[in-house]
């Protein structure tokens, strides 16, 4: 008798807060550890910037296992509005109920929301952020004509890779100006490594090759590549290494075909490989 | 075709250089003496040389018999398109040369388990990119070598058993130059050291051997693959007083060093294939280095001069640059701008300048830096001002390839591009025309907005932000009749998104004079107009040119650029210039768009004829074909062309060009105004 409501959960209801009980393995690439402390310490919002893969999602849970807050993450995605993040009225047995978004849950759980890949989402998500983001801090809540003030343990941090996407996807001036940023860039050669040997358990010239293979690919950027090949991709190979698959293959399933469907520029990256061992 | 015959067409097709002495017997004689099939080839392509340069085909003819005694259909072909390059590129006099030298091309016979450079090429470039972190310059040529601007690789490799090896060496003779170039071989004259030597070809043999020896550990570095196969090249051949050139302080001094040494007293291991030298090379570095030391020196001083009017009368500051580099292992260089102590951004110009010179000398000396101020100005050296102001001037050209459909081929890096600034028109043509056309501006703007992509609300969805109460009321009255309750009772907010981005490139060669240039500027301001209402992104670029040297492009709108008062100023000021090279143009906007995020990209050319240039031979099929290879290019990088001309013969080519439906004929001039957004609006909806 009732409507079923199965896909309308699965859909608002993304991510649950997290508490991260487990120390996750992050390796500082400079001072963000301390420089994110401070904002929160602040209750100044945090902008992520950095290609794919460096790291800002691990960042961001080692911060929240350090600061012991949970974690609400959304994945932003072009259809995402603001009521998405809200909350918004479901109906059950004749009756209306509300539902939180995850802002609104991160807002009163006092916890830390990562807006994963912002631009992403519809411009309109920018009404709810904005009295967030600056000394405000408010959520407004307009369906139920509420006006939640956020606790200092409240942390709001986006991500934002500016490589990519086009000057017309850029962010607003008047949203990035109300954030810290902490940049990220692909690891220092030898911090890398070390990155590619504990997530994977590879050996230190495996993880060495793989790092300059990083390199030459990152030298194509813009020359056929739109973006090099990221931490994330290297630790992908050296699991894939360490498991038995030679070397070839896996740079060629999990770095090339990563990274280019143009016959030419694959030839070009296992040539690469070929010649990185 | 018998004697007669043939000396008859010869002397058609080479009249212009034949003489009293120079006669078309003997030729016609050598060429009957040939197959069929190769009489064919000889006298089509002597038709094809005959549009570049009849002497050059004379000396093909000549050339031609004896080549094709030995070459086979695809030797010969290499052949003919390396000496056609070389004549590009260097003129009738290596051209012919080129034809002379058809001895080299015998190895090449048809070889299953051939490597050739052509098909090999992109790959290659990609390869040496991945190496240097920016794109050099590779061509095929007799003599594998570096001028250091370009890495000269064997057009054909077969002295391996099987194709994957034979592609090996391509690999390992590129990586091998570039670590020339890269680790300072060129810092020297070694042409000339080698010269000096009584036997000047085993000097240079021993010296590469050296050369080999010293680089090798520097490309085990990053390449250890490569470094492997160098090795094996060596064959075992080490000896102990060459082993000090493994040492990374090693220079190409020490290789000369030992070659001294050395001379006489030893012999380097046969190699699968032969580094040479070029003589040009330490000259070209050294200008260069030069010529970007100048152009770095201008940037700089720019760069500061905006830095003091943004910091604003912080004048006691040094204004002094510095550089910190370093090389990480893999020989990859990393470094810093920084403007007294503090990091600095550095702009695009500057970043290449100073990664080319790093290239060159591995780190950017002090006095580079220098801001020299007023003394520069006294010393005033003409050359180097001259280059200066051009780079300043801050429009690099590009080099775009250029389909010959006669030779089947690309003429490589053939047009030379330049984006050129529009001055600014006469701003009361903007309101003349919106007066002019105020009712259909309006018209224009209602259609146009009719399609924007605006938030609708779907009533009656799954799910969605908010209640759909006329659904809720619904269900409840049907629940109290006994009826299922529904499942839709949502509504939810849609976005029709037009995700579509267009580049109008427009025709301002001669021909436009008068009338039409009127109605293409009149067009552009509807044009904008309507499109601010759509809110579509859109860019606006003229082009013409004279000659392949000089192909210009005038942007009026960059895709970034709002519409305003100077985009208003452009359109006003777009005025006739030269010709249609359409095939230069089409490549730069198509690349300039491919560069935006967009679903559908759209390219459209406002044109009033064919592709036509001054003199060399665009007109005709030449120019058309190579429109319609530029627009193929464009389709595969996901471009959609579409082409609105007034040029009432536009029927006999532009479906061959475009496509039966990717064109529109707008036959009265004055009617482009309106037409052109009407077009747009059809086109995109
Ligand atoms: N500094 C680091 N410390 C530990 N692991 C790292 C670090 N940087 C990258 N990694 C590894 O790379 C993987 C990808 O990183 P992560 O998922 O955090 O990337 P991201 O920056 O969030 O990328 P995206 O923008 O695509 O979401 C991680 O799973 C981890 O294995
Ligand atoms: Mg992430």
């Amino acid at each position: 008798m009732t409507a079923t409501l199965t896909p309308l959960h699965s859909k608002i209801l993304p991510a649950e807060a997290r508490i991260i009980e487990q120390q996750p393995y992050y390796q500082p690439l400079g001072d963000e550890v301390a420089l994110f402390e401070a904002a929160c310490a602040n209750q100044l919002p945090v902008l992520l910037k950095g290609p794919t893969g460096c790291g800002k999602t691990r960042f961001i849970e080692y911060m929240a296992w350090r600061l012991k807050r949970p974690l609400i993450t959304v994945a932003c995605h072009d259809d995402l509005t603001a009521a998405d993040l809200v909350g918004r009225y479901l109906i059950t047995n004749n009756e209306t109920t509300w539902i939180d978004g995850p802002l609104t849950r991160a807002v009163r759980a006092g916890a830390l929301c990562y807006l994963d890949e912002i631009v992403e989402a519809r411009r309109d998500t920018t009404v709810v952020i904005h009295p967030l983001a600056d000394d405000r801090r408010m959520l407004p809540v307009e369906k139920r004509g509420e006006l939640l003030q956020a606790p200092p343990e409240f942390a709001l941090v986006l991500s934002y890779n500016p490589g990519y996407q086009s000057v017309l996807k850029d962010l607003k001036p008047s949203t990035r100006q109300r954030f810290v940023a902490i940049e990220f860039r692909y690891p220092e050669a030898a911090t890398e490594e070390t990155i590619i040997r504990s997530e994977s358990g590879c050996d230190a010239a495996t993880a060495s090759a793989l790092v300059r293979l990083a390199q030459l690919t990152r030298n194509l950027k813009g020359n056929g590549l739109d973006e090099g090949a990221s931490t994330r991709l290297l630790v992908h190979a050296a699991k894939l290494i360490m498991r038995g698959v030679s070397p070839s293959s896996s740079c060629h399933g999990a770095i090339a075909e990563a990274l280019s469907d143009d016959p030419e520029m694959l030839r070009t990256l296992d040539e690469f490989a070929a010649s990185v061992f | 075709m018998d004697v007669k015959a043939l000396q008859q067409r010869l002397d058609y097709l080479l009249g212009p250089v034949l003489s009293a002495r120079r006669g078309t017997e003997a030729l016609a004689q050598a060429i009957a003496a040939l197959e069929e099939q190769q009489q064919a080839f000889v006298l089509h392509w002597i038709e094809v040389i005959d549009r570049s340069n009849y002497e050059l085909a004379y000396q093909f003819a000549a050339a031609a018999p004896a080549a094709l005694q030995r070459l086979d259909e695809t030797a010969a072909r290499t052949w003919l398109l390396d000496a056609l390059d070389r004549y590009d590129r260097e003129g009738l006099h290596s051209g012919t040369r080129a034809l002379q030298d058809h001895a080299a091309y015998t190895g090449i016979a048809d070889h299953a388990q051939a490597a050739s450079f052509e098909q090999h090429a992109n790959v290659l470039r990609l390869f040496v990119c991945g190496l240097a972190g920016r794109p050099l310059q590779l061509e095929s040529a007799a003599v594998t070598c570096t001028d250091t601007d370009t890495l000269y690789l064997p057009s054909r490799i077969t002295v391996m058993p099987s194709a994957a090896e034979n592609f090996n060496i391509y690999k390992v003779l590129a990586t091998l130059l570039w670590a020339q170039n890269r680790f300072g071989s060129h810092r020297s004259d070694l042409a000339a050291a080698c010269a000096a030597y009584p036997d000047p070809q085993y000097a240079t043999a021993l010296l590469m051997h050296l050369e080999t020896l010293r680089l090798t550990p520097r490309i085990a570095a990053a390449l250890p693959g490569i470094a492997r196969q160098l090795v094996a090249w060596q064959n075992g051949a080490t000896d102990a007083r060459c082993a000090p050139l493994a040492q990374p302080e090693a220079t190409v001094e020490h290789s000369l060093a030992l070659l001294a040494d050395l001379y006489g007293r030893y012999e380097p291991p046969p190699q699968p294939w032969r580094i040479m030298l070029h003589t040009e090379a330490r000259s070209r570095r050294d200008a260069r280095v030069q010529r970007e030391r100048g152009e770095l020196a201008a940037l700089l001083a720019q760069l500061l001069e905006g830095q003091q009017q943004q910091g604003g009368g912080d004048d006691d500051a040094a204004g002094r640059f510095s550089i910190d580099s370093s090389t990480a292992a893999d020989g990859s260089a990393e470094y810093t701008l920084k403007l007294d102590g503090r990091p600095l951004e550095a702009p695009r110009a500057v970043a290449e300048r100073i990664e080319s010179l790093l290239q060159d000398l591995g780190e950017i000396p002090d006095d580079y830096l220098l801001n020299e101020g007023e003394d520069a100005d006294k010393t005033g050296d003409d050359e180097s001002s001259l280059t200066v102001g051009e780079a300043s001037a801050g429009n690099p050209p590009f080099h775009y390839d250029e389909w010959d459909c006669r030779r089947r081929h690309y003429r490589r890096h053939w047009c030379t591009l330049r984006e050129v600034e529009l001055k600014p028109g006469d701003s009361s043509f903007i309101d003349a025309t919106l007066a002019r056309y105020r009712p259909q501006v309006q018209q224009l703007k209602r259609s146009f907005e009719a399609l924007r992509g605006e938030d609708r609300r779907l009533r009656r969805q799954h799910h969605g932000d908010d209640i759909d109460f006329d659904a809720v009321i619904d269900a409840r009255i049907g629940l109290r009749n006994g009826v299922e309750m529904p499942e839709r009772l949502f509504t939810r907010r849609h976005k029709a998104e037009r995700d579509l981005a267009a580049l109008f490139m427009v025709d301002m060669s001669g021909s436009t004079k008068g009338w039409i240039n009127e109605a293409e500027r009149e067009a552009l301001v509807m044009l904008c107009e309507a499109l601010e209402v759509l809110g579509d992104r859109y860019a606006i670029y003229g082009f013409s040119g004279v000659t392949r040297q000089r192909c210009e492009i005038y942007p009026v709108k960059r895709f970034d650029q709002p519409y305003d008062a100077a985009v208003r100023g452009r359109i006003a000021g777009i005025t006739p210039r030269d010709y249609t090279r359409m095939g230069a143009a089409i490549r730069h906007l198509s690349t300039v768009l491919s560069a935006v995020e967009a679903r559908t990209r759209l390219l459209v050319t406002l044109s009033d004829g064919k592709p036509d240039d001054y003199s060399d031979h665009y007109r005709g099929e030449y120019g058309i074909e190579d429109t319609r290879q530029a627009l193929l290019e464009a389709h595969h990088a996901g471009v959609r062309p579409f082409c609105i001309t007034i040029d009432h013969q536009a029927r006999d080519y532009l479906p061959h060009l475009y496509g039966p439906a990717r064109w529109t004929l707008v036959d009265q001039v004055e009617k482009l105004p309106l037409k052109v957004a009407e077009i747009y609006l059809a086109l995109s909806s």
